[in-house]
């Protein structure tokens, strides 16, 4: 294998690396959003009417897109440190 | 003003959701680099932390028994010491390894007492059921965290470990007060709601 054959082996095994972080807050979200339209009476806001105190502020699949979301805050730095330290 | 059990459960699993999330991300980038920015290298350990103390007013206002307050007590300890054990390791000022064994620790008396303070059979509601999975998942995937700790570079144990919390917080999101699981619901646990 040439030297060019195997940066690119490696650019491609970090890429997947990346790619996996980078794909973690959207797939939790999309799952939030799923679950959403499965059992859509578990969003309230969608139906507050009646709706006591806590079931309006905790509504699982929004916290589970809250959740993804924070997480998608954070991947692109994280992946930026991934590729810088490549070398290594 | 107390919010029921299931939205307490379904916070929890928000909690090690994320928890879950961080651990994979530095199971895939690897310790290293995941150090790289200081702030982020206390990021879990602090969540870890910060999940152990917040169980401590369930133990206060969630006094069903006093197994459910010995239980829940005994994980807000461990939790935190958990946590605690890794902000050390951290940022330096604990050096010995085996601190890295109160991550398993917790985890195994945490599916104790998931065990221990569920007195209803498997199929007698919801409720009983994820506890019983809870507790057995965290007893069994004690041994990704312990083996984890003697491999700290090991994919395979960092990622089961992650994917334990993740596993963990799927099963609490399922919680509900009163509701059947797989069409068994025992008539005295109450009515179903939705």
């Amino acid at each position: 294998m040439t030297q060019y054959a195997t940066e690119l082996t490696r650019i491609r095994f970090r890429s997947a690396r990346a790619l996996t972080v980078l794909a973690l807050g959207p797939v939790t979200m999309l799952a939030g959003v799923g679950w959403a339209f499965l059992q859509p009476w578990r969003v309230t806001l969608l139906h507050p009417h009646g709706q006591g105190f806590w079931w309006l502020v905790v509504e699982p699949p929004l916290l589970v897109v809250a959740a993804g979301l924070v997480f998608a805050l954070l991947a692109p730095a994280i992946v930026r440190d991934l590729e810088e330290a490549g070398g290594r | 003003m107390q919010p029921p059990a299931e939205h307490v459960h379904w916070l929890f699993a928000t909690g090690f959701l994320l928890l879950g999330l961080l651990l994979l991300a530095e199971a895939v980038v690897g310790r290293e680099v995941w150090r790289l920015r200081p702030w982020r290298a206390y990021l879990w350990p602090s969540l870890l932390f910060a999940l152990g103390v917040l169980m401590w007013p369930v133990m206060v206002f969630f006094t069903n028994s006093t197994i459910h307050m010995l239980a829940h007590s005994s994980w807000a300890q461990v939790m935190m010491l958990a946590g605690a054990a890794e902000l050390g390791l951290v940022s330096g000022k604990l050096r010995n390894e085996l601190w890295r064994l109160a991550v398993p620790l917790a985890f195994a008396v945490s599916g104790a007492a998931f065990l221990i303070h569920e007195a209803n059979p498997w199929l007698y509601s919801r409720s009983a059921f994820v506890h019983h999975l809870c507790g057995w998942t965290l007893l069994v995937g004690a041994l990704f965290p312990l083996g984890a700790a003697f491999k700290p570079r090991s994919l395979v144990f960092n990622t089961g470990y992650a994917l334990v919390v993740v596993a963990v917080a799927i099963t609490l999101y399922t919680s509900r007060d009163v509701a059947p699981v797989f069409g068994h619901l025992s008539p005295a646990a109450g009515v179903a709601h939705r």
